[in-house]
């Protein structure tokens, strides 16, 4: 019995070792104690690396924070000015019709002309009298219009009228125009800040809660332009960003983890997906351009071929995360289930997926939340474009909120630079609801074993 | 160390109509191979007992029996295993029907992170065992009862399985297994997380499961395997050393490595 000696050989060397073992440590030898203290002053050093680097985090994010939230929370409230409106019959419904299609056409903005002229009677010069419709934004009139169109019965009337007012005087309102600056070097001349301060004086400037910058589009005008369109924009392309990564992307990640053999085929796989989601994204735009829109002629600036391109991006992390959310799954729980005669795909969809769903969910809205947030490869397929309707489906032209603040912080007039701001909050809000909503489910699914 | 040359492998004692058979089994992981030309028969509504020392080739062979190594990426095996006279790796056999003939209990309790009831339940429904509420109900029962569970238990089905204790998740895995009316159940070392009032639960309930069904059991402790089994056999480096009844092989061991083994001059 050759392997028995060896055996008992084998033991024999052990209790040689032990042997050497039995000479106890002398734990007060200077030497360990100098060790010891250092052990203790790494130790020391190592929390307050961490805590420091924490600290500059925090920093960071407050000073960001701070100065977003400074400069755009002015952009969630309005300028307006109450004019006294009188509702001409001759001009809005001359005939005394009724018709809803009549009054439509009527020429509101004559009425807000006629009332401005009349609070200051002394302007005639054409230039001074254009500077006078200034104050109210174009977009009053048709403000106008859907107030009589809602009650003809103001046809005749005279009623003070809050109207919404231009760019420059709300800017002057909110202290953003500085009035102590020579006059060539500031957007409002002298005789225009007269105005407002007679205005002013005579209490008919507010500020009101800004609700039209939640409700409407873009528009040429700041006063006039909303983040609606932007978001539904937003919506249709993660919609349909969601509803091709998530089954695509866990599909693959199932069979990858579970099902496929490990050969050199499925090595080189998993290495380009992993290497797909280090690609700069303006890479997948272009593929984008060049394949949907070039291609196969789908339609340009349309949220369905923005959604197809970020989930090409978002494809590789939904696929990394739900790997990795599949594999953390104990192999026990995969043995019980075959062991008792469950089928491999039995085995999956009954056991392993939903132990799985709580990572994968977290990985799929953190790969959303990226996508929300990505804009080169939108440059590229024509997203960038000017639309001012709110999209009413998936293949209308629409842009998405960080397109939109690109587009604003690129705009000149100075009452972008709040609603810049303010749309970024309104993205950070989306984002931080995502990333909640991630934290709930996984809350919610998660199961200990 | 010295590999073995000759033919240790003790002549065993041929069983009239075995359950199951393995014959000239060798199993390969890989390039390693981890079972020599094993020949064991099992008989039917006994205890096996299969001992060794770590890495052996006990726990190997046992997942042979209802092919869990197919599941491993790498593994060859040559030779033949039945049950009732039937090759189980001929391309004709349906695993998934295999395993639900040949159960399984594993080293660590591995219940469903889902309540006691659907914990048993699970088996029966995924073959489609029964036709109405009232027939699963009672399946589940009975396998809890058997397992000797059901006294604990009985109050609280729909709680999750994994507020168990360790000894309780084991027999509910035993219940488990016991639900899809297995004709063998293969068990591997399943009282090694346990501590030995669960161990004592768990043994008692081997051997009254010996009355319906043929039990394999793959187990470190000598006790163990001397108090439950009837019948043992001995690995050693991926062969089978000796094999015949319990009694014999812990009394009367032929070969010098099962007379070390037994006697704890080594392993």
């Amino acid at each position: 019995m050759t392997d028995m000696a060896s055996l008992m050989e084998d033991r024999a060397a052990a209790k040689v070792i032990s042997d050497k073992m039995q000479k106890p440590v002398d734990w007060d030898n200077p030497k360990i104690a100098r060790n010891i203290k250092k052990r203790y002053a790494a130790e020391r050093r190592f929390k307050m690396y961490g805590l420091s680097a924490i600290g500059i985090a925090l920093l960071v994010l407050c000073v960001l924070a701070g100065s977003i939230g400074s400069k755009g929370y002015t952009a969630f409230f309005q300028t307006f000015v109450q004019l006294e409106i009188h509702f001409d019959p001759a001009v809005i419904d001359p005939d005394g019709t009724g018709d809803p299609a009549v009054i439509g056409r009527a020429n509101f903005d004559g009425l807000v002309k006629r009332a401005l002229q009349e609070k200051f009677p002394d302007v005639t010069a054409r230039r001074d009298k254009r500077n006078l419709y200034g104050i109210v934004s174009g977009g009053a009139s048709y403000d106008l219009r859907e107030r009589v169109l809602e009650n003809p019965s103001l046809i005749g009337q005279t009623r003070k009228v809050w109207l919404i007012s231009g760019d420059d005087f709300d800017m002057l309102n909110k202290g953003y125009i500085d009035a102590d600056v020579d006059e060539s070097n500031r957007r409002l001349n002298d005789q225009e800040i007269g105005w407002y301060n007679t205005l002013v004086s005579e209490g008919v400037v507010e500020k009101h809660f800004h609700s039209r910058f939640f409700t409407s589009g873009d528009s040429r005008e700041p006063e006039l332009a909303g983040i609606w369109g932007a978001a539904v924009g937003s919506f249709y392309t993660l919609l349909v960003t969601l509803t091709l990564s998530f089954p695509i992307g866990v599909l693959a990640a199932i069979y990858l983890e579970e099902f496929a053999p490990k050969n050199r085929f499925t090595a080189i796989v998993e290495v380009n997906i992993n290497n797909l989601a280090a690609v700069p994204s303006i890479v997948f735009g272009l593929l984008g351009l060049e394949v949907y829109l070039n291609v196969m002629h789908l339609p340009r600036s349309a949220p369905v071929v923005g959604g197809l391109t970020l989930a090409l991006m978002t494809l590789p992390t939904i696929i990394i995360a739900s790997r990795a959310a599949i594999k953390a799954v104990p192999p026990s729980i995969r043995q019980a289930a075959l062991g008792l005669g469950a089928s491999p795909v039995q085995t999956v969809t009954h056991h392993v997926l939903p132990l799985a769903m709580p990572g994968i969910l977290t990985g799929t809205i953190i790969g959303m939340a990226q996508a929300l947030g990505e804009t080169a490869p939108l440059l590229m397929i024509g997203m960038v474009a000017f639309i001012v309707d709110v999209p009413g489906g998936a293949l209308d032209p629409a842009t998405v909120l960080p397109v939109q603040i690109y587009l604003w912080a690129d705009s000149p007039e100075r009452a972008f630079v709040e609603k810049t701001s303010a749309a970024i909050m309104v993205l950070l809000a989306f984002l931080v609801l995502m990333n909640g909503f991630a934290v709930y489910l996984r809350k919610k699914f998660e199961r200990k074993w | 160390m010295a590999v073995v040359t000759q033919s240790a492998m003790t002549a065993e004692p041929s069983v009239a109509s075995p359950k199951m058979t393995a014959r000239d089994l060798n199993l390969f992981y890989s390039d390693n191979q981890a079972l020599y030309d094993v020949n064991l028969d099992i008989v039917e509504r006994q205890v096996t007992a299969l001992i060794g020392p770590s890495g052996c080739g006990k726990s190997t062979f046992l997942r042979c029996m209802n092919r869990m190594n197919d599941t491993i990426d790498g593994v060859t095996i040559t030779g033949k295993v039945t049950l009732d006279d039937r090759d189980i790796y001929d391309k004709h056999i349906d695993v998934v029907q295999l395993r639900a003939r040949i159960g399984m209990v594993f080293q660590k309790p591995n219940p469903f992170p889902k309540s006691i009831y659907d914990n048993v339940a699970y088996g029966p429904r995924i073959h489609g065992l029964v036709n109405s509420r009232d027939e699963l109900d009672e399946i589940v029962m009975t396998s809890l009862e058997r397992a000797g569970l059901l006294k604990e238990v009985k109050d609280r089905l729909q709680s999750p399985a994994t507020g168990l204790s360790g000894g309780q998740q084991q027999r509910l895995c035993i219940a488990r297994a016991v639900a899809v009316s297995p004709e063998v159940i293969l068990m591997d070392e399943p009282c090694s997380a346990l501590d030995p009032i669960a161990t004592a639960k768990v043994e008692e309930l081997i051997d009254e499961l010996r009355s319906n069904y043929t039990i394999v059991i793959v187990t470190h402790s000598m006790q163990q395997a001397a108090r439950v089994s009837q019948r043992t056999a001995f690995f050693h480096l991926g062969k089978l050393v000796e094999v015949g009844e319990t009694d014999q092989i812990f009394t009367n061991p032929k070969d010098e490595r099962t007379k070390g083994y037994i006697t704890g001059r080594f392993g």
